[in-house]
């Protein structure tokens, strides 16, 4: 039995299917466990990435580490679960810690693949300049999975969404306010990534990268000097100090690419540099480069994407 | 108030990673070691910000061999009061957590301070382990951190946001970037770290819950294909036709 903790109180995300469909690539029998106030309606969907139930904890809402903890560990242990899954975000990197303790069951953070034939499961390491083999040796295990290391795929038919109470408690921490803009795409689970460096010589001319960036549908990011001097706010910055990615298309514009850099990036799929230094380190781990003028180069880019976007309609 | 400040060693970031022994093991040869970033740029300098503002005593931890006092002087030429080692291999994030949490419980901190990954092994496992064996909040991926009287007022992230949230200490709380700049030790902290209190205490047993079986490096890439910059339907093509990803 396998145990996924999905949140779903922005909607089910991406990561959250992709941790459905991972569930369900490792058995058959695989619960979803979510908590707040999505309606049933929203949840059925899950049964065709593979769950073949949904349980729903209205009691809980929010996401206060030690009330999940709570919630989690007695539905594993009412259903028998001897896996539980998490997506490695910010949620399951506060959870699965403490429900690790809480089980003595082995955590594999981060994970980027299923378990081979030995149980070992592949994660990234030295952010991401290595991939290491991890195994659980205690009698349940927990993975999380790192977003964007397997794609959503339907299976199945909708599922049952059934109501649970795990008795979770009260919670220690105390809400006074949040903030969450609308409509941008979140970085660490963005398909498509534009990002630039302080090639780009001063923040006002960010536009032309945004724009880049909506014309494919692709969230922005940056490079640390970048953020550090304030042109880009600090959760944009992607590298081994900032934010790991792996999205299927990086395109890296007027950053060097020193090997910081490269560790959190070097998990993307496709990558496209555009430098004006036809020497920048950055090309070397390339698949496509241009060596230009960001400024010329970027709105002709940009021009033919839209070509391109029109002549798929 | 007793701050305790959880310190790891991590490679140097400028560090080009490998592996021996069938990969089985990283090559240290050649490695600098640091004090993870997080750990020293935003929670050790964070605890000192408290020490200055008020009166704190500024406790920091590792788990690790003699060869870490290098990083642990660090640290107290920064500022940190005391240091305390635990004489052990940290095999496991868990193993490591126990140890932690072992010495906090007989010393009553009343805040614990992690970076929120280290850069190494970038689980963000610890912090929240040592949180549950403590039955202590934990405060994850905080950007700023304050004390109101015997409560903490924190900004942290959560999915595609900012939070602000309210805690009672004893809490345990993880820190990232914007929280507090990096500070260099001068000449003054190096020399009065000489003689700081460091103690080396033996570890508790405690069951290792994972382990890594082998490492390997990614591939390298193949040669970039370059593009005339005056051509950008030909990348759109590619990007298109041959990566697929658009």
């Amino acid at each position: 039995m396998i145990l996924v903790y999905v949140n779903s109180s922005n909607g089910l995300s991406k990561a959250a299917l992709e941790t459905v469909t991972y569930a369900k690539k490792l058995g058959n029998e695989v619960v979803v466990l979510t908590n707040g106030k999505a309606s049933s309606e929203s949840l059925i969907c899950l049964g065709e990435y593979g769950a073949t139930k949904v349980l729903v904890d209205r009691m809980v809402d929010g996401e206060d580490p030690q009330q999940l903890t709570r919630l989690i560990s007695a539905v594993v242990q009412n259903i028998g679960a001897k896996t539980v899954i998490f997506s490695h975000d910010l949620i399951g990197k506060a959870v699965a810690p403490r429900l690790s303790v809480r089980l003595q069951a082995g955590l594999i953070a981060g994970a980027i693949s299923i378990p081979d034939a030995d149980g070992a499961v592949k994660v990234n390491v030295f952010s991401g300049k290595a991939i290491g083999n991890v195994k659980v040796s205690s009698a349940i295990k927990i993975i999380s999975l790192l977003p964007n290391s397997i794609q959503p795929e339907k299976t199945g038919a909708n599922c049952p969404v059934e109501e649970t109470n795990g008795l979770a408690g009260a919670a220690a921490i105390k809400v006074i306010s949040t903030k969450k803009p609308e409509g941008e795409i979140l970085l660490p689970e963005a398909e498509l990534v534009v990002s630039a460096g302080r090639g780009l010589k001063g923040p006002e001319n960010w536009g032309m990268i945004e724009n880049l960036a909506k014309s494919l549908g692709a969230a922005t990011a940056c490079s640390r000097p970048v953020a550090d001097i304030g042109w880009r706010p600090h959760h944009e910055h992607v590298g081994q100090t900032g934010v790991a990615i792996r999205p299927n298309l990086y395109i890296a514009i007027g950053i060097s690419g020193a090997i910081q850099h490269l560790a959190g990036v070097n998990g993307s799929k496709v990558i496209v540099v555009v430098n004006t230094d036809a020497e920048a380190p950055f090309f070397k781990a390339a698949d496509y480069g241009v060596v230009g003028d960001a400024f010329d180069v970027i709105p002709k880019l940009t021009a033919a994407i839209n070509k391109f976007k029109e002549s798929q309609n | 108030m007793k701050i305790l400040v959880c310190i790891s060693k991590a490679p140097d970031t400028t560090s080009k990673i490998a592996f021996t022994e069938q990969n089985t093991k990283f090559d240290e040869n050649g490695i600098q070691y640091i004090i993870n970033p997080y750990d020293e740029w935003y929670a050790l300098v964070r605890a000192l910000e408290i020490k200055e503002a008020g009166n704190a005593d500024v406790t920091i931890i590792t788990v690790g061999s003699a060869a870490d006092e290098s990083i642990m002087r660090k640290a107290l030429a920064i500022g940190a009061d005391n240091a305390i080692r635990i004489d052990a291999d940290p095999k496991d994030a868990y193993f490591t957590a126990v140890q932690i949490a072992n010495y906090a419980k007989t010393n009553a901190f009343d805040l614990i301070l992690t970076g929120k990954e280290t850069i190494n092994y970038n689980g963000s496992q610890v912090a929240g382990m040592i949180a549950e064996i403590l039955d202590f909040p934990l405060i994850s991926q905080a950007s700023k951190l304050d004390i109101i009287g015997t409560s903490l007022s924190l900004e942290r992230e959560i999915i595609g946001g900012l939070q602000v949230v309210e805690v009672a200490m004893p809490a345990v709380v993880s820190c990232a970037k914007g929280m507090a700049e990096q500070r260099i030790p001068n000449m003054r902290g190096i020399m009065a770290a000489r003689t700081k209190p460091l103690t080396v205490l033996p570890p508790v047993t405690a069951d290792e819950l994972t382990s890594f079986v082998s490492y390997s490096v990614p591939n390298s890439k193949s040669a970039v294909k370059l593009i005339d910059p005056l051509n950008m339907d030909e990348l759109v093509e590619l990007l298109h036709n041959e990566a697929k990803v658009i």
